[in-house]
């Protein structure tokens, strides 16, 4: 494939282009259609919780939902997701319960990182290995290097999936990990989603190069640029290059050209800097809508079905978000644990005298116990 | 027992662990059938094969970076970082990822890992061969660090560290790799991590030292014992955790203290160990915490000599607060 031509399988209404071919089965398609409009629905309660001052933080993820799902679909049981913050669609598709996203959206006591990091830095191990979320960009690139190296040594066939977005490609960390991954051969799959920007930077500032996936090429691998906003393609694409990791032949970059629709964060106005036109471009590529048309093609859509999913996901994830509202904040004590694996005397040292102040000088948190690690 | 110089010791304790633990595995730059630039890692492509023991690109944060993706998934790497000097590229996987990993992910994932890396003057390495930054490290939370000064230690603390559930910086004293020589117990033991080790007792003055600086820190204290002053010296071997009660002991034992590293003063470990000594004990204090150190500036090749402290400087520290 050429990589300045981006793969893709259906049009922008949905229906297939020459040599289309489809490896999903009917139900898989309709599951990648229920977790795009997941994505949209855990996306706007939390844009909505944090307007409201509920959260601190949310990353929008509409726009770029059909990569997400359409790369996790590929994945298989074993593999490990090495993932950025801006990946509800991979979390959610594989099937992560919302209510363990809220409670790491909410910082609580049932949050894996016990409330430690901001909302979106998800950590899970199931139902599948999804890597703890960094915030310091490209880090998690070669990481995801070391684990398929692991599968490697192992005999085990399972492959890894590190996905970064445009920005992380500037990252010390894009360059050693394709580096070594091409060196180890390592069965990895690197997926770039390309959604135009690195909070207010364009990719004309991130590179001068003419796309990302040909940076591949100097590194020893394929490079294969995608439709991103196409489910389908998005699948075939990153289950070949999957395949092809597993078949010991090393790894390859993926660059999905997908559009951030949204800020970068809740705490961004993308107004001041996306062009209303490259929007409204981008808004007649929508992802779910392509799905929706190919699917109605199919007869496998119809309004009442996508309505009553809507109702229901909307529904589950204001009650999931309820549910993680009320559970009770970390302990106090857990800002001393996790640090090593046991103890070390300074740490009780400073945990002791933080529950010592609060019993002379008060401080709810603290309760009235005694520093109980 | 073997009669091992340090470098020796560190050798055997890699086959020893690598032996022991097939999950293991070494791997940095120029590791593998050259054996390092210090010959640290001679013999284990041969014995383990390259699949365990391997060279990798030039990239230190490449190689920190994969060495935390495969510790997350069941592996027990030990990199190697061919001088300490050149770890920056990686303090951000080091700093960032491998230290915080367990924390932020409330211990769903953890990097138990060792990075070994040669630290410290004395080689004519100039500025980029010869640096100590144990400060920056022992700074970050989550992260280890051990500095043998023995090739008894120096064997049990790296079997102890690459058994350990947490990433450590395992720093060696590349100036005592060749110059010193010890009894080195055959086959697998452990030098527990956090523990002190009493060099000298004595009950003037204590001086608090690790790696290349004990040596010397020996040789004053036995030039100061001529003129009747005893002093304790107390190897740190830990810098972080640090056996704190331990630190505070020795202090509290004598009353005058001294400490002493080839790092630059300005918020360096002595700093620490001076602080933690006035905010404890200062009631048992008989005189002033003296420091001597490495100066506040870049490492000089030509003049190392007078930058790293020696047996004059130490002498000089150990005669002032014994008189105070």
């Amino acid at each position: 494939m050429d990589s300045n031509e981006a793969h893709s399988l259906i049009d922008a209404d949905g229906q297939p282009r020459s040599k289309f071919t489809c490896a999903l089965s009917d139900d898989e398609l309709k599951r990648c259609f229920e977790s795009m409009l997941a994505v949209r629905s855990f996306d706007d309660i939390c844009i909505k919780l944090q307007r409201g001052g509920r959260i601190g933080f949310s990353i929008p993820n509409t726009g770029v939902e059909a990569t997400q799902v359409g790369a996790a679909a590929a994945l298989r049981d074993g593999d490990h997701i090495f993932p950025s913050y801006r990946d509800f669609g991979i979390a959610i598709h594989k099937g992560v319960a919302a209510v363990e996203m809220f409670h790491n959206m909410f910082g609580n006591s049932r949050d894996a990182a016990q409330g430690r990091q901001m909302p979106v830095h998800f950590s899970f191990v199931e139902p599948v290995r999804f890597f703890s979320i960094s915030s310091p960009i490209g880090t998690h690139i070669p990481q995801a290097v070391g684990a398929a190296h692991a599968f490697t040594l192992r005999g085990e066939s399972h492959a890894a999936l590190a996905s970064f977005g445009d920005g992380g490609t500037s990252s010390s960390g894009f360059h050693s990990g394709l580096n070594f991954a091409a060196v180890m051969k390592a069965p990895v799959v690197f997926l770039c989603q390309n959604n135009g920007w690195a909070i207010s930077c364009p990719s004309s500032r991130q590179t001068g190069s003419e796309s990302y996936a040909i940076k591949a090429k100097a590194y020893g691998m394929p490079g294969i640029k995608v439709d991103g906003n196409d489910v389908l393609a998005v699948h075939q694409v990153v289950s070949e290059a999957l395949e092809r990791a597993r078949s010991g032949a090393g790894p390859t970059l993926v660059e999905a050209e997908t559009y951030r629709m949204g800020g970068h964060s809740t705490s961004d106005d993308p107004s001041k800097y996306v062009p209303k036109e490259i929007l409204d471009r981008w808004a007649a590529l929508d992802p779910t809508k392509r799905l929706r048309g190919y699917l109605e093609s199919r007869e496998l859509w119809t309004q009442e079905w996508e309505d009553e999913l809507v109702a229901r996901l909307s529904a589950e994830h204001a009650a999931a978000a309820k549910e993680a509202e009320v559970e009770a904040p970390p302990g106090l004590e857990t800002i001393f644990s996790d640090v090593f694996e046991s103890l070390p005397d300074h740490l009780r040292k400073q945990g002791e005298a933080v529950f010592d102040l609060a019993r002379r000088k008060g401080d709810a948190a603290a309760g009235e116990g005694a520093f109980p690690l | 027992m073997a009669n091992l110089t340090l470098i020796q010791a560190v050798n055997d304790g890699l086959k020893v662990a690598m032996r022991d633990d097939p999950t293991t595995l070494v791997f940095g730059e120029d590791v593998g059938p050259k054996g390092g630039v210090f010959l640290a890692t001679e013999g284990l492509t041969d014995e383990f094969g390259v699949e365990r023991c391997f060279d990798t690109p030039l990239s230190e944060d490449g190689i920190i970076g994969t060495a935390i993706g495969m510790a997350a998934n069941g592996l027990r790497p030990i990199a190697e970082i061919q001088f300490q000097d050149f770890i920056f590229p990686a303090f951000d996987q080091i700093v960032s990822e491998a230290a915080k990993l367990r924390y932020r992910s409330g211990g769903q994932y953890t990097a138990p890992m060792v990075i070994r890396t040669p630290y410290g003057g004395g080689i004519r390495g100039g500025l980029y061969h010869s640096q100590s930054g144990e400060a920056y490290f022992s700074h970050t939370p989550g992260l280890k660090v051990v500095i043998p000064s023995t090739p008894h230690d120096a064997k049990g603390l790296l079997i102890a560290a690459i058994n350990d559930p947490d990433p450590v910086l395992f720093m060696e004293p590349k100036a005592l790799y060749r110059s010193v020589k010890g009894e080195v117990p055959e086959g697998s033991y452990t030098v527990e991590l956090s523990t002190l080790r009493t060099v000298r007792e004595g009950k003037d003055v204590t001086v608090f030292c690790y790696g290349a600086m004990v040596p010397v820190v020996e040789r004053a204290a036995a030039t100061a014992a001529e003129s009747g002053i005893e002093c304790n010296i107390v190897d740190l071997r830990t810098l972080m955790p640090l056996d704190e009660e331990g630190v505070l002991e020795a202090a509290k034992s004598t009353g005058r203290v001294v400490t002493v590293h080839e790092a630059p003063r300005f918020c360096g470990y002595g700093a620490e160990i001076s602080a933690m000594i006035a905010e404890n004990v200062i009631e048992y204090m008989e005189a002033p915490i003296r420091r001597v150190t490495g100066f506040d500036t870049p490492f000089p090749n030509t003049l190392e000599h007078h930058y790293l402290p020696d047996e004059r400087r130490v002498l000089d520290a150990i005669e002032a607060v014994h008189s105070f």
